[in-house]
């Protein structure tokens, strides 16, 4: 599927972020750009001059390791400048490499460890409908991240406390740190998975915007049950030296010429 | 140090069929010729880790020696009931490798820096802690681990570290070694913060300050008689530690002067990681730098003890 400007441009503050820092998981951050681009574009309800107001919908980063996406667009959305993107992993930045809570305006959760964020989510989601919000709360999850069983056991409460406010969706791009999500654990058959599990689930291309967006527009999928969204996407999308290629997870002591390589994609 | 811990843990498996590998997702290629070699015994395992320290516990009740291996704070803080229960009460030969022990993941922020594991293994029973200072003595080490009957929690500093140990020292678990000697004072080190040391007592030597360092490889068990042999005829002692000053190496010294030569005790100081999670990213350097780690601080505190 061709890229359309929007998508680039994101992309393109990617690469920034990894230029000022000279580093970054590119193939994790860049698999999610489109989920994140039509969550913040057409459904979540935020304000980035009042990033902590009550009403906002919550959406919580379990895959840590792909901040970059969560960076560019937070930042496309005017939570802190642009500018400040190129100071990714310096000492004294707000942007490290894994999201923090209190330090970066709109993220709601530190992450990096994986399998904290549904946990963490189902407690927002009872926390909205104690206090009688609305409000809505999405999880975005890797699929090697659901190795840990946390998942499980929050995706097991989450049906029993029938969470229709919450949505959990997968960054199915098929491939983990060492390799093939086939080969280091097998996740088949997903959908059946998070169905047995008590969600209301459904398939998307997580690159295709309008499928994203006519997708999150049946939300919520029951209104006495939680929302899987599996989302198909290549690791790496848009950078054909790293799309499907582990070596691109995550690289340190990237050159001028591996940066002006990413923006030539582009 | 990382490269050759794993490379051990092949030269292991080569001449012992007891050895096998568990990863948890680790990076692409990690111990390949482990796995052409003898797959049988090469598991990497998805991002689990709590499983895989329950699966350890598992083979090695059968009579396998597993070497699990992966990043020190998922290895301690996410399955640390699991390194309890299933390693240390059953009390299994089961090795931990743990990478990336104090600042190295410095980038990667709070989730990534092991700050409090060796204070976490070390409370456990029957758990030994072991932090080599460089890649040589990590070879001693990981080749003298297949006949301990224990767990060992091994931590491992960043690559491409100076090689500052000697092969004359040797290596046994448990005894302190003594890398120089002093007359004014003595520096109590683990892991590459004996480099540290070392470069600072060359520093305080052209002061004509004669400072000699004791290196704790292994934190537990604790070579009390070795340390306290090795400061108890010193004015100064300053225990240095890439680690949460509470809990870590300096306690336990603090400790076992407290028990057995209170007399000691002050002379002591600490120097470690703050007691708070890191605020700052930046490069393992910068975050020492920003906990106070340094030369400069290894100078200060020993010259205040030294009374100067
Ligand atoms: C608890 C925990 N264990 C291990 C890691 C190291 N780690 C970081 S990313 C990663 C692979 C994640 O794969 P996936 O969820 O599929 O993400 P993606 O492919 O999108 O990068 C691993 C093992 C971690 N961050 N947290």
């Amino acid at each position: 599927m061709q890229m359309d400007d929007r998508s680039k441009l994101l992309r393109r503050y990617v690469i920034d972020a990894m230029r000022g820092g000279g580093r970054g998981h590119l193939g994790s951050s860049m698999s999610m750009i489109e989920i994140l681009r039509v969550l913040y574009d057409s459904v979540l309800k935020f304000d980035p001059a009042n990033p902590k107001s009550l009403d906002r919908d919550r959406f919580v980063l379990s895959k840590g390791h792909g901040c970059l996406a969560l960076y560019a667009i937070l930042a496309d959305k005017g939570f802190f400048p642009i500018s400040e993107l190129e100071s990714f992993c310096r000492p004294t930045s707000r942007l490290g490499g894994h999201p923090e809570r209190g330090k970066v305006p709109g993220v709601e959760a530190s992450t990096g460890a994986l399998g904290h964020g549904l946990p963490i989510a189902v407690g927002l989601a009872l926390a909205m409908r104690l206090q009688k919000r609305n409000s809505r709360v999405f999880v975005l999850t890797g699929d090697g991240e659901i190795n840990e069983g946390s998942n499980w056991e929050a995706g097991m409460a989450a049906a029993k406390h029938k969470l229709s406010n919450l949505t959990v969706m997968m960054d199915y791009n098929k491939l983990q740190s060492y390799g093939k999500t086939s080969e280091v654990l097998d996740l088949e058959p997903l959908v059946d998975k998070w169905k047995s599990f008590g969600f209301v689930t459904h398939e998307v291309d997580g690159h295709d915007v309008a499928a994203l967006e006519a997708i999150f527009k049946k939300l919520p999928f029951s209104d006495s049950a939680p929302s899987a969204i599996i989302c198909h996407t290549i690791k790496g999308k848009g950078f054909p030296f790293a799309e499907g290629n582990p070596e691109w997870h995550h690289k340190s002591g990237m050159t001028e010429t591996d940066i002006q390589q990413m923006y030539d994609c582009l | 140090m990382r490269k050759t811990a794993l490379d051990c843990v092949y030269k292991l498996g080569k001449i012992d069929e007891r050895v096998v590998f568990v990863g948890s997702d680790l990076g692409p290629g990690v111990l390949d010729k482990m796995k052409t070699e003898f797959p049988q015994r090469f598991f990497m395992e998805g991002v689990s880790e709590q499983y895989i320290v329950g699966m350890a516990a598992g083979l090695a009740m059968e009579g396998f020696i597993p070497y699990v291996n992966t990043i020190a704070t998922f290895l301690t803080r996410r399955c640390y009931e699991q390194v309890a229960v299933d390693l240390c009460i059953h009390d299994l030969p089961v090795r931990l490798i743990a990478n990336g022990g104090g600042g190295v993941y410095a980038p990667l922020g709070p989730t990534h820096l092991a700050i409090e594991d060796i204070a976490i293994m070390r409370a456990l029973p029957n758990m030994a802690v072991v932090a080599p200072c460089d890649a040589d003595e990590m070879n001693r080490l990981m080749m003298s681990t297949l006949e301990w009957p224990h767990p060992i929690y091994i931590r491992l500093g960043k690559g491409g570290d100076k090689i500052v140990s000697d092969e004359k020292n040797g290596f046994e678990l448990g005894k302190a070694i003594i890398m120089r000697s002093g007359t004014d004072g003595m520096f109590v080190t683990t892991g590459v913060m004996t480099q540290l040391a070392l470069e600072t007592a060359d520093l305080l030597k052209k002061d004509g300050v004669n400072v000699g360092i004791v290196h704790m490889h292994t934190i537990k068990p604790f070579d009390s008689s070795g340390v306290i042999s090795a400061i108890e005829n010193v004015k100064a002692v300053v225990s240095v530690e890439e680690h949460i000053v509470n809990g870590g190496l300096g306690s336990a010294l603090l400790e076992t002067c407290s028990e057995l030569r209170p007399d000691l005790l002050s002379k002591i100081a600490r120097v470690g990681i703050p007691d708070k999670f890191a605020t700052e990213y930046g490069s393992q350097n910068s975050l020492l730098k920003h906990w106070g780690i340094t030369s400069d601080t290894l100078v200060g505190a020993m010259m205040k003890k030294l009374g100067g």
